[in-house]
């Protein structure tokens, strides 16, 4: 079993917390993880990119190869445009968030690129902050995504749960509590 | 394939024990397996070595090299070290590259194990020590790690440190993967004191950076302390140097028989050989079911991970195929080597024939190219254009508030040079700002502007943060007071090492004016501002008139670093 899954979205927005919560999870149940960032750049403003590779053997490469993504998870969706050709033509399913992050002043118009995104072959967009919001914190919007991206991801909602919970332990329970309904709302989205 | 070369780990089992890392896990007698990154398994290889003495200046991508040693020394614990039980052991930045490999080669002196690391251009910096220290004959185990950046993803050039080290005439390890740094860097310590040298490790970012499994061997006690036995060998007159030189030239074909005896070739198809250095075998790998469909069998592969170049091993290889691909992330190293004056007895493919790029670094789908293989299917490519994200200031950084200062006090000359330097505000070469002229290296912005200034472009305003001018700005600011050189130095004070992270600068803020007072420049043309834009009618007057001055002046911008800042609040 191979899953290779690609995080992206811009500095600031906890894609790192949420590949480390994966990873975690995958772990947890068995797999061998290999993670590569490309990080530096993300407090201005640039990219963040993690490569996120799930296997019962040994990954080789630490970076996925275009066409090969089983699952991108894109927390803006200028980033999903972005990076989407590393989809698996056959297989991979793009799940990102509507909100851009506009700290570009040549952002294309945002309706072109969601109309972009909806021509991929399997493609869930979701407005991750309303739904965050609803669910009690604002700022859970990237577990809001992993929420739904678990619905396909080979990995329990239940050890995502898990490692979720264990990763915001340290800011009290309410945190805990938040990211997990954050979580819960996304997987029914996907559902 | 195997995964791993056969470097010695000092463990009964092997690290395919099946267990899926849940990190820290001690299985009955069985090695923990932890997931780490590049960097962290070679700080923590370094650990369990019984380092005595890191040190190191921050350089993506190899900061997190001390970041690690650092936190798991205040945490009193690391993985594989359970609680207070890691000796004691010194981890410091330095002021730079050089400085850190003199104190590094000071505890091997003492007899203690020491590791020094840095980013590739840091090798420059540390050339000196570096290529005088083959010389001595080391006494604690000295290893020096190098990250690489190929396809320079945070860099001003992307130079290949295998050939520095072959240069300097040292050994040079290259591990492919994570489980691969950890061994060779405990080889690595062993290996120096065996053979008294310093040994190089090679990485590159894509390892530095990356996350794997890493299965760990049994922790080893420091050296004592011990001083380098007295038969001079450390002292570096001509007549001596002439002695040890010799004695380095002798040990030449120790490493190399070394180099011979961990390359591995793994028999295939005689079709095609494929020499892989590092992280390339990676790639490879990769590619490996594809490439076995399409040859009908996998390719004769030679693995190289220790240098100097395994000759008899590519001659052996070049005995048993057609043809040779040779895959190495950098320059054409062991590629020219195998071409030479005389050509290769088989065709030789790689970067000089265009097979695989010159420049950037290897992917898997370079390789894939590179192999035959055809592309793999791609989603149709969509017609809008996605613009990129260049890196900018963080939102309120005080360097926006000094560029805006700078350029207006500008305007009243037709012709002026603006020569800075390596750091965030680097970004004031790119729009809005288009403020600065020049960025060529590490304190390369004072010595530029004084060049230019006493030869006669002027006004001259060198830009340089902080820690940057500790690093290497300071000499040059000697030659402008002693040569009393008409150039405004500007110093940006956010009392950080900020693009790497926000790691603290070598001095404190305070000691800035009194080191300027102290090297000579006239107190009356060192000005202190605030770097914000409240200030700026002040800034603009006061730049001014150090810009209007015949003689040296500094101006120092200050305002903290908004990151190290929230650093500093969440200790």
């Amino acid at each position: 079993m191979n899953y290779d899954m690609i995080l992206c979205g811009v500095g600031g927005q906890g894609g790192i917390s949420v590949s480390v919560v994966i990873a975690k999870a995958a772990m947890a149940e068995g797999y061998r993880v290999k993670q590569s960032e490309i990080h530096g750049m993300a407090q201005r403003g640039g990219e963040v990119l993690a490569h996120l590779r799930i296997s019962d053997g040994e990954p080789a490469s630490p970076s996925i190869p275009m066409g090969a993504a089983d699952l991108i998870i894109s927390f803006e969706p200028l980033e999903a445009l972005r990076h989407s050709r590393w989809l698996a033509a056959d297989r991979g399913t793009l799940v990102s968030a509507t909100a851009p992050v506009k700290n570009i002043s040549d952002y294309p118009d945002l309706e072109t690129v969601l109309a972009e995104l909806r021509k991929l072959p399997r493609v869930r967009l979701v407005d991750a902050d309303a739904l965050a919001k609803e669910a009690g914190n604002a700022r859970a919007a990237n577990m809001v995504l992993v929420g739904l991206a678990s619905t396909l991801m080979p990995i329990s909602a239940a050890r995502l749960e898990e490692e979720t919970a264990a990763y915001f332990a340290r800011k009290g329970q309410a945190v805990v509590d938040a990211n997990i309904a954050a979580f819960r709302k996304g997987r029914d989205a996907g559902k | 394939m195997s995964t791993t070369l056969p470097f010695p780990r000092n463990m009964s089992s092997t690290s395919d024990t099946g267990i899926a890392a849940k990190n820290g896990s001690d299985v009955g007698g069985a090695p923990a397996v932890w997931t780490l990154m590049g960097d962290e398994a070679i700080a923590l290889a370094a650990l369990h070595s019984g380092v005595s003495g890191a040190f190191a200046y921050p350089g993506t991508p190899s900061t997190e090299i001390m970041e690690s040693l650092q936190s798991w020394k205040e945490a009193g614990s690391a993985p594989g070290c359970p609680d207070q039980t890691i000796a004691p052991l010194v981890a410091e930045w330095c002021s730079n590259e050089k400085t850190a490999y003199e104190s590094a080669l000071g505890a091997s002196f003492a007899g203690r194990r020491a590791m020094v690391s840095m980013k590739h251009v840091g090798l420059n910096v540390a050339a000196d020590p570096f290529v005088n220290s083959a010389l001595i004959r080391i006494n604690g185990g000295l290893v020096v790690v190098v990250a690489d950046d190929p396809g320079m993803h945070s860099s001003q050039d992307e130079q290949d440190t295998r050939i520095l080290a072959d240069f300097a005439r040292l050994p040079c390890f290259e591990p492919a993967n994570q489980q691969e740094a950890y061994d060779m860097t405990r080889a690595a310590f062993d290996f120096s004191e065996r053979h008294e040298v310093p040994v190089v490790i090679r990485i590159t970012t894509r390892l530095a950076h990356s996350r794997s499994i890493v299965a760990l061997a049994a922790a080893r006690s420091p050296n004592a302390v011990r001083k380098a036995q007295d038969d001079k060998a450390w002292i570096l007159m001509p007549a001596i140097a002439r002695k040890r030189w010799r004695v380095l030239l002798d040990k030449q074909p120790q490493f190399l028989a070394h180099a011979e005896s961990t390359a591995r070739i793994e028999a295939g198809s005689s079709e095609l050989g494929v020499i892989v250095c590092g992280i390339a075998r990676q790639y490879l790998l990769e590619n490996m079911a594809d490439l076995e469909k399409k040859l009908g069998a996998r390719p004769t592969v030679l693995s190289i991970g220790t240098y100097p170049i395994p000759v008899g091993k590519i001659r052996e290889l070049a005995g048993r195929v057609k043809r040779v691909l040779v895959l190495e992330e950098g320059f054409p190293h062991v590629e020219d080597l195998m071409l030479g004056v005389f050509g290769a007895p088989v065709p030789v493919e790689g970067k000089r024939s265009g097979t695989v790029p010159l420049d950037g670094e290897l992917s898997p789908e370079i390789v894939r190219g590179a192999l035959g293989l055809p592309a793999r299917q791609l989603l149709p490519e969509s017609s809008l254009v996605t613009p990129g994200r260049p890196p900018q200031f963080c939102q309120g950084c005080p360097h926006g508030d000094s560029y805006t200062a700078l350029k207006e006090a500008l305007k009243a000359y037709p012709q002026y040079a603006v020569n800075s330097d390596i750091g965030c505000y680097t970004l004031g070469a790119l729009p809005p700002w288009n403020a600065i002229d020049s960025c060529v290296d590490m304190g390369a912005s004072v010595g530029m502007a004084r060049g230019a200034a006493s030869t006669g472009l002027t006004p001259a305003v060198a830009v340089i943060g902080d820690s940057t001018f500790y690093h290497s700005g300071v000499p040059n600011l000697v030659d402008a007071v002693s040569h009393k050189t008409n150039m405004t130095l500007v110093i940006l004070d956010n009392d950080t090492t900020g693009m790497t992270g926000a790691q603290p600068t070598i001095a404190p803020a305070s000691r800035l004016v009194p080191l300027l007072q102290g090297l000579g420049v006239d107190p009356a043309h060192i000005r202190q501002l605030r770097a914000h834009r409240m200030d700026h009618d002040k800034n603009v007057g006061i730049i001014s008139e150090e810009l209007a001055y015949e003689g040296p002046s500094v101006v120092i911008m200050v305002r903290e670093c908004i990151e190290w800042a929230k650093k500093l609040r969440n200790i």
